[in-house]
């Protein structure tokens, strides 16, 4: 027969697999090892290069001069506030994602399963600055929230919350607690949808064995449902948790005028021209995720997997 | 005595679709009891509200006398075996057989020392450091039921025990657990599809059909006096003639169940021609196609088989004849 179904390149592929595979996994390899691991790479080379202070040129010997610099205070704050506010992000995210993933995983059936995924998808199809700058009109000394408080006569509580050292400003869209909201509303969905993922493997039968053994269901929560929801809550963790820590566009629009990790590598390797420090600050976060994987890891939390 | 369980006129509906409908029954306390019936036939429905997974929609259910309509599970002096055994992954052997204990407050070496003794009383000495995952199908079942027996219930609830289990493993199971229910003394009450496990475990038989008990008794009375066509036909594969045509035979009208094994070859009442054959090892099975009827006879071992569209006379003793109600349920 010499209809399409006997095709000589299909049962060529057939009698030999391994060159099936390797047909299929070598483009992406090579993108994998060299576009991105060695960009990497090429990156953590230059950290341990320093720059003449003098001349503005690269010295390209071995130092650990530039680690060192980022000890210094102007620099060392902008670590701690970043990883703080990464932490802050994260940890919020988790709490307020928990129950929307919950919900979805096991109540929503059908349409409204479909409404939940639209609900957390759609923010993600319209453009991240579009958000952002959505978000400082809404924080606005003459935005949205304000009229909201002002209308309901509670203009006080906000002045009060403003009022608040490190977390308070003028107004809410130059405040860390602006960063903090638009930080939380834009990383949210990569939070959600793991934990719904892991709630999603849990069978129902398990949350009644439990019950049946005569925990209640608080105990329920504590004993089954977060121990199996914790490989999603850290994958979770590490989207929101490293996106805030190399984001560099929602502090410049919302927020003080200190810096974030994101800001210091763009600034440092654009108008400063100093490519080591850049590149040591962009270190920062790869070690502070390796750490919290190992931690995460140390404290069992992919024994579930 | 108090029965262990008892339902009153229970019924549960899903929307339009009554899982449970009207259902009586009463469940001694030391009792090995059978739900037996198809899929969908509302076996299942019963054990969940017994366990309390599910609430009647109407009727009310009592556990010793007691009554726990409104009982949460956790508030149950019952336990149970579930279908996927339902262990804990996160958590080791150990662990799941005392996470009763653990979540009641016990202290850690009273609910370990708990734990390792219902661990060997399944026999599973030594297991207790391993993960669900790292165990077989039936060493995972036998945690499941370590983890429920260590609370000491007084019913203990199982779902489909052996299904997912081997023949071979079935077979030693189910010994295992008729031995295990006489030790402890408590009742037994567990679900099953098939009428074969249900005679050979069970002290008593509820026969399920579309959300209704069609008939409660000892295996003997099911399999030997089935009240209704549906009972006949389910358990043990037994046939049923019709009204009219017993009433042609013995001149009463009701529907009545003869047991394949009941039926001879030689000069009887009916005819037909064989229409199939199949060996079963230890006897054949035969189809005779007798007018609209299909009638089916195990012929022992040593006997002579029929061929294939050979015509053969059957007869049976009078008494193998069983009269049964004219409609289900």
């Amino acid at each position: 027969m010499a209809d399409a179904a006997h095709s000589p390149v299909s049962d060529a592929l057939w009698r030999r697999p391994r060159l099936l595979l390797a047909l299929l996994v070598t483009p992406p390899l090579l993108w994998l090892g060299i576009v991105y691991l060695g960009s990497l790479f090429a990156l953590l080379a230059q950290s341990f290069f320093s720059i003449d202070e003098f001349s503005g040129l690269i010295n390209y010997e071995f130092t650990l001069k530039t680690y060192g610099e980022l000890l210094r205070a102007s620099n060392f704050d902008i670590l701690l506030r970043t990883i703080a506010m990464a932490a802050a992000v994260t940890v919020a995210a988790a709490i307020v994602a928990f129950p929307i993933a919950y919900y979805a995983a096991r109540y929503a059936r059908g349409r409204w399963k479909a409404v939940f995924y639209l609900g957390v998808m759609l923010p993600l199809w319209s453009s991240y600055l579009v958000k952002v700058y959505s978000w400082k009109l809404i924080l606005a000394k003459e935005g949205i929230l304000n009229w909201l408080f002002e209308t309901l006569h509670l203009a006080w509580v906000l002045e009060a919350y403003l009022a608040i050292p490190v977390v308070g400003g003028n107004s809410l869209s130059v405040s860390w607690t602006g960063t903090f909201l638009v930080f939380l509303y834009v990383w949210l969905p990569f939070m959600i949808l793991p934990i719904q993922a892991s709630l999603e493997r849990v069978p129902p039968s398990m949350l009644e064995a439990s019950g049946d053994l005569g925990a209640r269901p608080a105990q329920t929560l504590r004993h089954v449902i977060l121990p199996l929801a914790l490989p999603g809550i850290v994958a979770g963790s590490i989207f929101t948790f490293s996106l805030t820590m190399g984001d560099y566009i929602i502090p410049q629009i919302v927020g003080t005028s200190a810096r974030m990790i994101g800001q210091a590598v763009y600034q440092f390797q654009g108008t400063a021209g100093n490519i080591p420090l850049a590149a040591a600050f962009a270190v920062v976060p790869i070690v502070v995720m390796g750490i919290y994987l190992t931690l995460a890891k140390r404290a069992g939390a992919f024994d579930a997997l | 005595m108090t029965p262990a369980v008892s339902f009153f006129g229970v019924s549960r509906h899903f929307g339009e679709v009554r899982a449970v409908d009207g259902v009586d029954l009463e469940i001694g306390a030391g009792e090995f009891f059978a739900l037996l019936g198809p899929s969908g036939s509302g076996k299942t429905t019963c054990l969940r509200l017994i366990a309390g997974f599910e609430k009647p929609t109407a009727g009310s259910i009592a556990i010793f006398g007691e009554d726990a309509t409104d009982t949460p599970p956790y508030r149950r002096p019952v336990n149970t075996v579930f279908q996927d055994y339902a262990l804990f992954p996160h958590l080791n052997v150990r662990d799941n057989a005392a996470y009763g204990l653990m979540v009641r407050g016990d202290a850690k070496p009273a609910r370990r020392a708990a734990a390792d003794e219902a661990l060997a009383l399944v026999a599973l000495e030594g297991y207790g450091h391993r993960k669900p995952s790292e165990l077989s199908g039936g060493q995972r079942q036998r945690v499941a039921l370590a983890r429920a027996l260590v609370m000491q219930p007084k019913v203990l609830l199982l779902d489909e025990p052996l299904g997912a289990l081997d023949l071979k493993l079935r077979e030693q199971m189910q010994g295992e657990l008729k031995s295990l229910q006489r030790q402890l003394g408590i009742a037994f009450v567990f679900v099953t599809h098939d009428q074969g496990e249900a005679l050979s475990m069970a002290d008593r038989v509820a026969v399920f059909s579309e959300g209704r008990i069609q008939q409660v008794g000892s295996p003997e009375e099911v399999y030997d006096r089935p009240k209704t066509p549906f009972v006949a036909d389910f358990v043990g594969a037994s046939n049923v003639l019709p009204a009219g045509l017993v009433a042609r035979l013995t001149g009463q009208d009701t529907p009545a169940s003869l047991r394949p094994e009941a039926i001879r070859l030689g000069d009887g009442p009916l005819s037909g021609t064989v229409v199939a054959q199949a060996f079963l090892g230890a006897a054949t099975r035969i189809e005779v196609a007798c007018g609209d009827i299909t009638l089916k006879v195990l012929l022992p071992k040593d006997m002579a088989v029929p061929d294939a569209n050979e015509t053969v006379s059957l007869t049976w003793d009078e008494s193998a004849l069983h009269m049964m109600n004219r409609t289900d349920g």
